[in-house]
């Protein structure tokens, strides 16, 4: 279990590590926390030409507000966003699902960024972005762009970031921080990568949901936005029960993907319950 | 003996007392010396390249860019070992019938499950080694693979060895009384379950791990290991690789968990010693993770169809099934794979009176990794079935469990008495060790509070289990079918110039306490304080010959032998002191590190005077004394095959109905391991235990893929149970001291594992039962809990 030979690089600033990202012929990866890349590295799931370690890059730790949104800089650490007051002011719903992120040894390493970047299925993290309205700032050496989260995730480990490109912070707009919100997951063990989970968030802090969004995850190759669900439930009292049924049903008919210990059965029967509960749990 | 004897009648200083365990700080502190702490001059690293598929013939191996890579020293095939090691074959004598192929550390010709060794890749670093292993090609010809256990036995499943007619390992019977004729009764009830017992195995801490360095000068080979049975291994060493046994010493240090995994004959683990032997270098090797799932032994593999009938009256009258087991494709050797079923056979309905009871278990062959002992052979699979179906029956004849229990558990007063299976069984207790469950989980109120909470949509269960254990076993285990490994273990106590003792044992520490226990007693019946106490075990070339640890027989069998020593060592003692201080040795005693007056407690003279006197200044003793300071003495279990144990068990968990998540709420122990040396190492033993078989029993299984791939290899796919979820263990002891042994031990290492599958399975049973559904497949996870719940009347 040793990763094969690598060149390792570690640049103190941005646009040196963009100035390495730049070689088109070779494998490279940049690394973040490395809570999941070491791992597969050590396993030769990963075998990179180049390691670009992001850890010295200063400019990308920050947490900042930037006229209507918080910026968060891609190697922000779970633990950090999780002690932010910036955070924990604006995006209460952050706060809430940190903590069913794996175990505070990962949480003190892993990073935002790092999580978007690898999008894996089960994270809980992509979601809560797409709930958000969050869009992911990506930077190559020559331009900047910025993705809604929505349209960032395109699979299982796939994203619309290019090889030559790099997370370098994830943008949230203050004002879309729901008045309500509610989560859910099924884990076996607390921390795991969930069997299945549900955010869930409404824009009216009254009676009925409004402009709500229903984030499923863990049960497909990349977060599964229902807007079945969510129409649905537009414009009804939180509980109202018709309303709420009707969305949960709505999560069938979707495609759900198997894991290595649960059906596609399960997955979708896990997937309504998540979304039963973080209906029934809703907050804020 | 001419000293007073240790007595029991009065609590120990030591024994009987929660001591501290005198390693913890040095672990703690970060300096333990576990294998790949050790570091050899000239020393390479070993790396394997292990089969991709389950099954296929060898056509080829092209090791030419692996060999060109820098700093690669050597490769080796299969091949390459013929001449080399002499093969082994895992059977016994006493297992009648037993067959299995020879095996060899690497593949020869065909590999027969996906992770056998195939190459060895020898450098100057692991990585290297990982590199060029990446670098081999193997062109290999894919044969059909047995992976199904059901369909092993069919007539067009392949057969996995050539030179036998089937994929059958062994198979054995048992029939008792007759069966049939309870059937035929019309005034019984018979309760018929499948149970499928899923495949998972013992993951330590510390991974499997060996140096080995040879020393051509004088035919001297090293290992230094990190297992349980050093003496058996040193055996093995020496036969296979063809060295005078006496030439191989095999050292263990720390060990960071064992489980039954680190007791067997692992390919890479020989292959490495014979490469060292070849090269005349140490090579280290050190199982990763990955590796370690896929080589170190998997554990149960059962499927058994089973039935039990009881009297309306609630008296069980027979019990009958059939257990298939899959074991991989070669016996494991020496112990054999053909144990735990053999276990299960014996054991199933240990605890109780069955009149009747007729079994049969196959053990057959699959293209998977091997399925040998670990911690609780057999024990949860005999428990779980015995006590499920019996959980079943009391539904059917609308008994409370616990009744049915108490009306057909093997009464406190009739010991010594026999097994249905013909296992003697003495000094057990299972109705004391009922009752006190009872009491201490307040089963009535929790009963109460189950059906109060159901209205609110609540779905909590209660499971039991009585159990049996084997501990402390007799050369009946394994000697006797022509094993080598022994049953009997040694200690050897000196009493050092300082005034303090070492003790050298057979029996070994991985990481349990065993150290401490043995210094608990040397201390205790010896004298001295604990701290004045130095303890080594490991070590084929310093202590006495022994089978280490297994089965539950530490503190038991090595226990009693430094009892015994450390009384010897006692009397040599006093027979010195009582020249030197004009006494009669039975007029002095030793005490915190002094020789006393036996009646007045008053000291006569410090040990380590007594030592110095001895050991310098021999003159002032009388010419014709020749006095002895160091006594060994041995001891093993003769009067029984193995000496029992018994517990009892129950957990409370809460079903979630929605997710088929099941939350343990509460878990009880009551055991009976005799005399208890030290309450907490009992109780991490039972508590430790227990967190195995809750693993068992809900999260842990290796899966294979119909082609026989291993599917989970990472601790992120293979769940172990984890703090968080684990309930508060709640332990109880009745301490019935066998009568095989002057202290009484019994084993404590495997009741936890071998009692908590059941009380899990029958605490959801119990759930599932008034819902219309039952599930008896094992782990039980939310997969297959919704699966049946899909059927349940909610």
């Amino acid at each position: 279990m040793k990763s094969s030979a690598f060149q390792y690089e570690l640049p103190e600033d941005l646009s040196s590590a963009l100035k390495l990202l730049n070689s088109n012929d070779l494998d490279i990866l940049p690394l973040a926390g490395g809570q999941s890349l070491m791992p597969m590295m050590n396993f030769r799931v990963a075998q990179p030409d180049i390691l670009i370690d992001l850890n010295k890059i200063d400019s990308l730790k920050n947490i900042t507000i930037e006229g209507d949104y918080v910026r968060i800089g891609s190697m922000v650490r779970y633990c950090e966003l999780e002690q932010s007051e910036i955070i924990q002011k604006h995006f209460p719903l952050i706060i809430h699902v940190i903590p069913y992120i794996a175990h505070s040894a990962i949480r003190n390493r892993g990073t935002l960024g790092g999580s978007v970047s690898l999008a894996d299925p089960a994270a809980e993290m992509p979601s809560v972005l797409i709930t958000l309205n969050a869009s992911i700032e990506l930077s190559s050496s020559n331009s900047t762009r910025s993705v809604n989260a929505e349209d960032f995730f395109k699979g299982i480990f796939e994203t619309v970031r290019k090889s030559n490109e790099l997370v370098t912070s994830i943008n949230i707009p203050v004002s879309s921080m729901p008045k309500k919100f509610g989560f859910y997951e099924v884990t076996r063990r607390h921390g795991d990568y969930a069997i299945a989970g549900a955010v869930v968030t409404s824009d009216n802090g009254q009676d009925n949901f409004n402009d709500t969004r229903v984030v499923l995850f863990a049960v497909s190759t990349k977060p599964m936005r229902v807007p079945k669900s969510e129409a649905a439930l537009n414009g009804n009292n939180f509980n109202n029960q018709d309303s709420i049924n009707e969305a949960i049903d709505a999560v069938t008919g979707n495609s759900f993907e198997r894991d290595l210990h649960n059906d596609e059965t399960t997955k979708e029967t896990l997937a309504k319950v998540s979304l039963k509960r973080a209906i029934g749990g809703l907050n804020g | 003996m001419t000293g007073p004897k240790f007595s029991f009648d009065k609590p120990g200083k030591y024994i009987g007392q929660p001591t501290e365990r005198p390693d913890t700080r040095r672990l703690l502190k970060g300096r333990g010396k576990f294998v790949d702490d050790i570091q050899l001059p000239r020393m390479l690293h070993a790396a394997f390249l292990r089969s991709p598929v389950a099954h296929a013939k060898i056509k080829s191996i092209d090791t030419s860019i692996a060999e060109n890579i820098k700093g690669v020293v050597k490769i080796l095939k299969g091949t390459d070992f013929i001449g080399i090691v002499e093969p082994y074959v895992g059977v016994l004598s006493h297992l009648a019938g037993l067959r299995s192929a020879p095996q060899m550390p690497l593949a020869v010709d065909t590999v027969r499950w996906q992770g056998e060794p195939v190459v060895m890749v020898i450098a100057n670093s692991r990585a290297i080694a990982e590199d060029a292993a990446s670098e081999i090609i193997l062109d290999l010809e894919d044969l059909p693979a047995a992976t199904n256990t059901e369909k092993a036995l069919d007539k067009d499943e392949p057969v996995i060895h050539s030179e036998f007619d089937s994929n059958l390992a062994w198979e054995r019977t048992v029939d008792v009384g007759n069966v049939d004729e309870v059937y035929a009764r019309d005034d019984v009830v018979t309760v018929e379950k499948q149970f499928l017992f899923g495949r998972h195995t013992g993951v330590t801490l510390e991974a499997r791990a060996t140096i080995a360095n040879y020393d051509p000068s004088e035919n001297q080979l090293d290992i230094y290991y990190s297992g349980q049975a050093p003496h058996m291994m040193q055996f093995i060493y020496a036969k296979h690789l063809d060295i005078p046994e006496e030439n191989v010493r095999v050292t263990a240090h720390d060990v960071g968990g064992a489980f039954g995994i680190k007791v067997h004959t692992y390919g890479d683990e020989i292959a490495t010693a014979a490469a060292a032997k070849l090269m005349e270098r140490p090579i280290k090797f050190l199982a990763d993770r990955y590796e370690s799932f896929m080589s170190d032994i998997h554990a149960r593999d059962h499927v058994i169809n089973s039935k039990m009938t009881v009297s309306k009256d609630g008296k069980i009258l027979a019990l009958e099934y059939d257990d298939l087991t899959g074991i991989g494709p070669f016996s494991m050797y020496p112990r054999t794979s053909a144990i735990e079923a053999n276990q299960v056979l014996n054991l199933t309905g240990g605890p109780y009176t069955i009149p009747n009871y007729r079994a049969n278990a196959k053990v057959v062959f699959q293209n998977k990794n091997m399925m040998c002992q670990y911690r609780a052979v057999g024990h949860p699979i005999a428990m779980a079935l015995c006590d499920g179906l019996l959980e079943e029956a009391a539904a059917a004849i609308n008994l409370d469990s616990v009744e049915l229990r108490k009306r057909n558990l093997i009464p406190d007063d009739t010991y010594p008495t026999t097994s249905t299976t013909g296992m003697k069984l003495d000094d057990l207790s299972h109705q004391k060790a009922l009752s006190k469950l009872i009491e201490m989980m307040d089963y009535e109120k929790l009963k109460k509070e189950n059906a109060d909470l159901k209205k609110q949509g609540m779905y909590r269960g209660i499971g039991f289990c009585s159990m049996i254990e084997v501990t402390n076993p007799s050369p009946m285990f394994y000697g006797i079918g022509g094993a080598p490994i022994a049953s009997q273990d040694g200690a050897t106590i000196r009493l050092d110039a300082g005034g303090g003792i070492h003790v050298a044992s057979s029996v070994t520490e991985q990481g349990q306490g065993t150290n401490a226990v043995l210094a608990q007693v040397a201390a205790d019946v010896f004298g001295v304080d604990m701290d004045r106490v130095q303890v080594t075990t490991g070590d084929t070339k310093t202590t006495p010959y022994g089978g280490g640890t297994w089965a539950s027989r530490g503190a038991g069998i090595g226990g009693e032998a430094v009892y015994l020593a450390a009384e010897a060592l006692k009397d040599q003692v006093l027979d010195v002191a009582g020249v030197m201080l004009q006494s009669k040795p039975e007029d002095l005693n030793i005490d915190n590190g002094h020789v006393i007056d036996n009646l007045s407690k008053e000291k006569r003279m410090s040990l380590a005077d007594l030592a110095r006197t001895v050991y310098y200044r021999g003159n002032e003793l009388p010419s014709d004394m020749s006095p002895e300071l160091i006594a060994t003495r041995h001891f093993r279990v003769t009067d029984t095959p193995f000496v029992f144990t018994n517990g009892a068990m129950a957990a409370h968990v809460e079903l979630d109905i929605e997710t088929g998540i099941v939350k343990i709420l509460n878990f009880w122990a009551v055991e009976d391991c005799g005399r208890v040396i030290n309450p907490m190492l009992v109780d991490e033993q039972i508590r430790g235990g227990v967190v195995q078989g809750i693993g068992h029993a809900l999260y842990e299984e290796c899966l294979y893929s119909d082609d026989g791939q291993l599917l989970n290899t990472t601790l992120a796919d293979y769940l172990v149970p984890m703090a968080t979820e684990m309930p508060e263990i709640h332990v109880g002891h009745i301490e019935t001291p066998t009568k095989t042994s002057v202290l009484g031990a019994k084993g404590a290492g495997e009741a936890g594992t071998g009692g908590a599958p059941a009380c899990i399975i029958n605490a959801v049973n119990d759930i599932l039962r008034p819902l219309g559904v039952t599930n008896y497949q094992i782990p039980m996870t939310p997969n297959r809990l919704l699966d049946t719940l899909r059927s349940a009347k909610i």
